[in-house]
């Protein structure tokens, strides 16, 4: 998706606003939103690429006037909406329609001390061999489609140098969507910045990305 | 008693900000309907607001710098070494760590998103998340760093990561000269949570320079 949200290489956003000895949350609704997104992931009605395609799905207004807590919220309430936990009517009034049944969360406070350190790994066992090795040289795919994926636009259509591979990860094109984990070979592949931004780089510097196989073919 | 007149007290207005409204609104309505446990959300934010940040990402840089085989095994398996320390899990589930040096300085950002080790970072600063570093540290790192204070070589190589997977980094910054004789405690008090992710240099507080 050429979304707001892809960002790398845009210009025109001024300097880094940097906060000295900044506090973890501003406030203590940045901190409950931030609670809330990850706990409601326990209905198991998105996943972690489905999250983020929600919140690349704000309107591109909203996503760069919002606050980052509130980009988050509002894509919360998105979700919960669309996976039917709560109505719009409900969102509205604040409060639950009559006829609903109480559930009962999916997971407390122990359970979420219990989950903590251990989170959700996204490698897989995958039956087929890696395509590419450390050292190959490879080019990437000049065109996405609209849908969620992880190849930026500022690296679509040039050639890089595989320097790690991770094993095979879920695949968040597919996953976002709920067609599949599919999971496929990953590698972290290098860019020189010459190659990505033209002569005016450093061509001492580099710019690595993680890509999913089928986002790469052979130089 | 309400004292609406006290013209001594700052001007001020008790009314909430709005995203804390309506914050306050959605969480009500999903523990109304039983959706979630609002001691899960108190247990949450205190975890990171205490025991997960960037004092365990300093522990990690401290202990590698004191003991190389430790160092060793982080290069080469970050997640299992950072575990060793008890650090682990939710969005830190597939470490890798990169090492700073005299001729490379590593750069870290999600251009994306907002991707961040949080077991031994914690959640990120507002300036990483900001539109202004996803979209300039991958095209203008030296400005970037300049704007952190950190001005690198003109000779130095930097290499920044864009974390456009699930693979989170961690930067292991250059020790400082002259900490040779630094307990791993005192080392890990220098490191700083820019240090971890680039944009920052370790350096030794005037006070403790001897």
């Amino acid at each position: 998706m050429d979304g707001i949200h892809d960002l790398g290489g845009m210009e025109g956003f001024g300097s880094l606003q940097i906060e000295e000895n900044e506090p973890v949350f501003h406030a203590d609704w940045e901190a409950r939103t931030m609670a809330m997104r990850v706990l409601m992931g326990f209905w198991r009605k998105w996943n972690i690429d489905a999250s983020r395609h929600s919140i690349e799905n704000l309107p591109p207004a909203d996503y760069l006037g919002f606050s980052y807590y509130e980009k988050w919220l509002a894509s919360l309430v998105n979700l919960l909406v669309g996976a039917e936990l709560v109505t719009v009517d409900e969102v509205k009034k604040g409060f639950s329609a009559t006829a609903a049944k109480k559930s009962i969360p999916p997971i407390d406070a122990a359970g979420l001390e219990a989950f903590l350190p251990v989170g959700k790994p996204a490698m897989r066992e995958l039956g087929t061999k890696p395509q590419f090795s450390v050292g190959d040289r490879v080019h990437t795919l000049s065109h996405m489609p609209s849908g969620h994926h992880r190849l930026p636009r500022y690296i679509r259509g040039h050639f890089g140098e595989i320097v790690l591979y991770h094993g095979a990860h879920v695949f968040p094109d597919t996953n976002a969507c709920f067609a599949g984990e599919n999971p496929q070979h990953l590698y972290t592949v290098r860019f020189s910045a010459e190659e990505l931004w033209g002569g005016d780089a450093s061509i001492r510097d580099t710019v690595t990305a993680d890509l999913w196989e089928s986002y790469l073919e052979p130089e | 008693m309400v004292e609406l007149g006290d013209k001594k007290k700052h001007a001020h207005t008790l009314l909430p900000s709005e995203p804390a409204l309506r914050v306050k609104a959605i969480e009500t309505l999903l523990v109304e309907k039983g959706l979630i446990d609002p001691a899960a959300i108190d247990a949450m934010v205190e975890a990171f607001e205490g025991r997960i940040g960037p004092k365990n990402g300093a522990r990690v840089v401290a202990k590698a710098w004191k003991n190389p085989e430790y160092k060793a095994r982080l290069l080469l398996d970050a997640s299992g070494a950072i575990a060793e320390l008890g650090y682990s899990g939710l969005q830190g589930e597939h470490m890798v760590a990169i090492e700073n040096t005299e001729s490379v300085h590593n750069l870290v950002v999600c251009t994306l998103c907002s991707c961040y080790p949080w077991p031994v970072l914690g959640v990120p600063p507002a300036w990483y998340k900001s539109p202004a570093y996803r979209a300039r540290a991958v095209r203008d790192p030296r400005g970037v760093l300049a704007e952190f204070g950190v001005n690198l070589a003109m000779d130095t190589d930097i290499q920044v990561w864009d974390s456009t997977s699930e693979i989170r980094y961690l930067v292991i910054p250059q020790r400082p000269e002259g900490t040779e004789s630094y307990s791993e405690e005192t080392l890990a008090s220098l490191v700083t949570r820019n240090s971890m992710v680039g944009t920052g240099i370790v350096t030794i507080p005037e006070i403790k320079k001897g």
